[in-house]
């Protein structure tokens, strides 16, 4: 442990010394995030209660000189929110209160650490929720999907994080506070909002977050289609979208993917011998429309061949067309001890060459990769099961995953959609983006935090970062 | 020397005008001239305005060397399975427009003001009145390329419509004006054609009609515009739907159930889509637009501070988003009479955004000008990573 006794000191004068841990077992519970194939222990962990305690903090971490590290619920799928042992590792799950709802102007004001389904739960008293609905949403924090730029199955209709924050208030590493934005969406000049949502925690913390609020829809039909293969399943989702009608979601899980769930307790009632199914999700506030939008799409999907569509209207019934799918992820981790959750993007008509794609790169390197994700914004998310233990197994693991994410950019796409950079990703961005634009993006960083102490080595390599040759 | 150099790199038909004093306006083909010129303005310290088509940014702020973009035209793709159009700035809307519908697509952008450039609609961040249903211009653009004050060509974002990697630069660009560099080509994201189209109009007095627009967004509705505006005396509430035949007769029969008491007229697709263009084309007799951030239940105290400050101009158009609560004014104003609008504004939260006005008015008010405490040096700094000399003539702020 190598963050200075006084600055522990000043931090358990800040926030009191039952919320500063640093013994060895604390740091172990958190030395992870969602990506189970990363560890790292952080110097000391604090959890501020309250945003007086969080803006100290973090000028006592100003003062020593120590990175920073903000951290949520801890469920980010690219080692975000990792911190080493020089790192001061910031929990802000105490900060779990909803300040404002205003259901007139559809707005909320949140602190970092609220759960994402938490404030649905309370928009949904005035007819209202939160959109954004990440796969974790029952733990993950609204802070989290800040940094992240959270999307989830509905953003298809609705739009991910960024569309959803009009306002925020940020504690900039070095400890000052600055206001971005307003509650009307209106900023008071370029749109820091926009460029901070999804900065990874490099610009700084969110203490305090305006979104927008979105009327929740009185009517909701689910449709289940089966498919013989993944190009017919991937032409249909083309179609669908082709067509003008704009799914809430629109969902796909291939043949390995319904066999782990239906191996398990989580089983839906899948047909085993599918290649793939798609879920469909159509809503509104009125019931023609609806029902009309439904029988269009299920008439695309069997003209685009699916073998079998069936609909749901009742919540039992949909639910239950749903729980593979929301299930999926604990379904292929029963599998092996760890999976490997990536995430990438291709433009939607290159969606049934890339999934063969996939495919491929699976055979060549002997693993086993079930495909769940959102298809109708070509958001991939192939899930690749691993020991990581075995360490021939790991390496091959990341070369089919640089190889995936070869594949994405050039159909086209990019490395992530949803997750993030983080730790994982980084030896990527060189592939995506040439050397100007990353020195743009450091640049950008250094206005925010010149000392580059949030977040260090996370979103944007340095200078000297090689990049990982997929060959 | 400006001249024969600018020449040496744009040709003698890029050169547009050459004023007396030896300025010179030039028109690029190409984002490696536009890089070849903005780096040799760089090294010999020119100071650059950045135009479109030279009907949005004041086309008599001072400057050694004006890069237009009007020669930047064209779509590059489209593709209209992925419902993306990657085209260079200097294209107008209209022609993006036409270009989309011949594959059933639309771009769901309406800004105010006729003859706009794509490039003029990302640098000014002018949305109209589709914000309400399909968000502002950031929502509508995936990626783009841009080329900074030094002459680096910067490419980010992408032609996917979700995508975290790397910092949204694409949305730091857009509405900041041209103060980080010349935007050469967008990722426009594109919707499919809706099959119907209405617009309900109903006239009445300002505090009705917002009643009236209160009592729709309480049915949950969320249509495609709902505009209050005042042309001259009259205020009109027009209420955009757009969707399938059955969605938009269901949200009329909604609309009219919670409106029982208030006489709205139906247009349907034709005549509703001429509305919504001629309510935009208002802009252009006049000189300055403004655009005022509040809420929707503040609206009749902002509306009554802006008539309060502003209203010596009796032919000044007014345009209320009513969802969004963002009010746009267009008429003549003076800048001390603007300046005091965004100080009292500013006092209630409520930012002033002067998305256009002669250079006489807009060097003394700045396009912002509020900034927040702390975010005025954010914005200094982010400048001068793109700007390292500061030659970009884009008045964020008043020139002091």
């Amino acid at each position: 442990m190598t963050i200075p006794t006084a600055a522990l000191e000043a931090l358990q004068d800040t926030v009191g010394e039952k919320w500063v841990l640093s013994g060895r077992v604390d740091l172990e519970t958190y030395a992870s995030d969602g990506l189970s194939t990363h560890h790292s222990n952080p110097g000391a962990v604090v959890l501020p209660g309250t945003r007086d305690e969080l803006v100290q903090v973090v000028r006592v971490l100003a003062r020593f000189g120590i990175p920073v590290v903000a951290r949520g619920a801890g469920t980010g799928l690219s080692g975000g929110a990792l911190a080493g042992d020089h790192s001061v590792l910031l929990v802000l799950t105490r900060l779990n209160r909803v300040l404002e709802i205003d259901p007139v102007n559809r707005i909320a004001v949140v602190e970092p650490g609220v759960v994402n389904v938490q404030l649905s739960d309370e928009a949904e008293k005035h007819g209202l929720h939160y959109a954004p609905d990440p796969a974790s949403q029952a733990v993950c924090t609204i802070g989290g999907n800040v940094a992240e730029n959270a999307g989830g199955p509905h953003c298809l209709k609705y739009g991910v994080t960024v569309d959803h924050v009009l306002a925020l208030e940020v504690v900039l590493p070095s400890g000052e506070v600055v206001t971005l934005g307003t509650k009307s969406g209106e900023p008071w000049g370029p749109d820091l909002v926009g460029l901070f949502v999804g900065s990874e925690g490099a610009f700084g913390i969110a203490s305090r977050i305006t979104v927008r609020l979105t009327p929740s829809s009185s009517f909701v039909r689910t449709i289940l289609a089966v498919f013989p293969s993944m190009r017919v399943a991937g032409q249909a989702v083309t179609d669908v979208i082709a067509s003008g009608v704009v799914p809430s979601a629109l969902e796909m899980m291939d043949k390995n993917c319904i066999a782990a769930v239906e191996a398990s307790s989580y089983g839906a009632g899948y047909p085993k011998e599918a290649a793939a199914v798609l879920i469909v999700e159509i809503d509104g506030h009125n019931e023609d429309p609806v029902d009309d939008d439904c029988r269009r799409v299920e008439q695309i999907l069997r003209d685009s061949g699916a073998t079998d569509v069936q609909s749901g209207t009742d919540p039992a019934h949909r639910a239950r067309l749903w729980q593979g799918r929301k299930k999926a992820f604990g379904a292929m981790g029963r599998i092996s001890p760890d999976l490997m959750v990536q995430d990438a993007v291709v433009p939607r008509s290159a969606l049934p060459d890339i999934l063969e794609h996939v495919d491929r790169i699976a055979d060549k390197y002997s693993l086993s990769i079930c495909n769940v994700f959102h298809a109708g914004d070509g958001n991939l998310h192939p899930n690749i099961n691993l020991d990581s233990r075995d360490e021939g197994e790991a390496e091959r693991v990341r070369r089919a995953s640089a190889e995936i994410m070869q594949a994405c950019i050039e159909a086209g796409g990019t490395i992530s959609g949803e997750h993030g950079v983080g730790t994982e990703k980084l030896h990527f961005m060189p592939m995506v983006f040439d050397s100007v634009a990353l020195a743009v993006l450091r640049d950008v960083r250094r206005v925010f935090d010149p000392e580059e102490r949030a977040n260090p080595g996370k979103a944007v390599p340095a200078d000297s970062f090689e990049m990982v040759n997929s060959d | 020397m400006i001249e024969r150099r600018v020449r040496s790199i744009v040709g003698a038909d890029g050169v547009l005008d050459v004023d007396s004093a030896g300025r010179l306006e030039v028109a690029p083909r190409s984002e490696a001239e536009c890089a070849l010129l903005l780096s040799a303005a760089h090294s010999e310290r020119w100071s650059v305005r950045l135009a479109g088509r030279g009907r949005w940014t004041p086309s008599d702020a001072p400057a050694d060397l004006v890069v237009s973009s009007r020669r930047l035209a064209g779509v590059i793709d489209l593709n209209p399975a992925d419902l993306v159009m990657t085209a260079h700035v200097g294209t107008l809307l209209a022609d993006l427009q036409a270009n989309a519908a011949q594959e059933g697509t639309w771009i769901a952008l309406d800004p105010p003001g006729t003859s706009r450039s794509l490039g003029s609609v990302l640098a000014t961040g002018t949305a109209g009145p589709l914000r309400s249903g399909f968000g502002a211009v950031r929502n509508r653009i995936m990626g783009l390329t841009f080329v900074t004050a030094d002459g680096r060509i910067v490419r980010v974002g992408g032609r996917v419509v979700k995508n975290v990697a790397g910092f949204n630069i694409t949305s730091l660009l857009i509405g900041s004006f041209g103060a980080f560099g010349l935007i050469t080509s967008a990722h426009v994201r594109l919707n499919a054609m809706p099959a119907a189209e209405n617009t309900l109009v109903g006239q009445g007095p300002r505090h009705n009609l917002l009643g009236s627009a209160r009592a729709i967004l309480a049915t949950g509705t969320t249509p495609a515009a709902m505009e209050l505006t005042r042309d001259r005396s009259a205020w009109s509430l027009s209420v955009r739907l757009i969707g399938s035949e059955t969605a938009v007769a269901a949200d009329r029969r909604n609309i009219t159930a919670a409106t029982s008491n208030f006489d709205f007229n139906v247009l349907d697709g034709e005549s509703s889509a001429d509305l919504w263009a001629s309510t935009g084309a208002t802009t252009d007799a006049t000189s300055v637009t403004i655009r005022m951030g509040s809420l929707q239940s503040e609206l009749e105290t902002a509306l009554d501070l802006l008539r309060a400050e502003l209203d010596g101009d009796a032919n000044a158009n007014v345009s209320v988003s009513v969802l969004s609560g963002v009010i746009r004014w267009s008429g003549e104003a003076r800048a001390s009479k603007i300046q005091n609008l965004r100080n009292l504004a500013a006092e209630r939260g409520w930012p002033v955004t002067v998305e256009r006005a002669p250079w006489e008015v807009l060097s003394r008010v700045g396009h912002y000008g509020a900034f927040r405490s702390g975010v005025g040096r954010l914005v200094t700094s982010l400048r001068s990573v793109f700007d390292t000399r500061g030659l970009l003539v884009t008045p964020l702020d008043k020139i002091a």
